[in-house]
């Protein structure tokens, strides 16, 4: 997805790990999950760099759907899809 | 031959089941020999991750591993000579382990501890903590316990810690994808 068109994304829930080291914002993204529904858009900030390759490859191996990353001034602002 | 092939399809079916009873889980074995504080703060980010993961993961300490272990506040009784003076000169519990290197007489420690804290690094004993949440299962060595003389008594209080031998985690980690040595 476009910068644009994950700007457009309206998230059902916002996890926010600003902060955290590894794994923290993982951790996170994980306690998150737990209470979302199928098909609900999730949205992960973290200022930690790493993020941007685990979440995908998080997601990968938990089968959700990853939308992209928009990177805003060293804060990450990651979308996925349970 | 309508015999024949139903024997070798029971055969290949037979077979097939045992195949699938043999495949390794979604499961990670670590086994924490060391007992350095980077070490075994490298053990505990694996762990929690994993969980993350949704694998299920073993952790087992063992030799300078057990230390991490001990209860700082706990002092058991009827200790014999030896194991009391193995008990003094091994660290007491999470917050007194040491770095491996730069360790500079406990500085070089004090030095990590902090930045850790600055950079917003979960502490050891956060990620204990963390662990234990999450379900990290922990196993600790008999033989090492007796050896250094530990008890259980001054064990640090985690959930399910297990006192097991070699056999467990041969047969855990013969089940598990990821196996490590730390």
């Amino acid at each position: 997805m476009t910068t644009e068109e994950l700007k457009a994304l309206k998230s059902d829930k916002v996890i926010d790990a600003r902060g955290t080291a590894c794994p923290g914002p993982l951790l996170a993204a994980k306690k998150g999950v737990a209470d979302l529904q199928p098909g609900q858009i999730m949205e992960i900030l973290s200022s930690d760099k790493g993020t941007t390759n685990d979440i995908p490859r998080w997601c990968r191996k938990m089968e959700y759907e990853y939308f992209g990353c928009i990177d805003e001034d060293g804060i990450y602002r990651l979308f996925l899809k349970k | 031959m309508a015999t024949e092939l139903e024997d070798q399809v029971n055969l290949l079916e037979k077979q097939l089941k045992s195949l699938q009873g043999k495949q390794p889980k979604d499961q990670l074995s670590i086994i924490v020999f060391s007992g350095d504080l980077d070490k075994v703060l490298a053990s505990m980010i694996i762990a929690t991750g994993a969980r993350a993961m949704d694998m299920e993961v073993k952790m087992f300490f063992t030799f300078w591993g057990t230390t991490m272990l001990r209860d700082k506040n706990k002092s058991p009784k009827g200790k014999d000579f030896m194991s009391k003076m193995f008990g003094f000169m091994l660290p007491k519990g999470s917050s007194k382990l040491k770095l491996s290197k730069l360790n500079m007489c406990g500085m070089g420690t004090e030095m990590l501890k902090g930045l850790m804290k600055k950079k917003n690094v979960a502490s050891l004993e956060e990620m204990i903590a963390t662990a234990a949440e999450l379900g990290v299962e922990i196993c600790i060595c008999q033989m090492s316990m007796d050896l250094m003389g530990f008890k259980k008594e001054e064990m640090m209080d985690y959930p399910n810690l297990k006192y097991v031998g070699v056999g467990t985690y041969l047969s855990d980690a013969e089940e598990s994808k990821i196996q490590l040595f730390i």
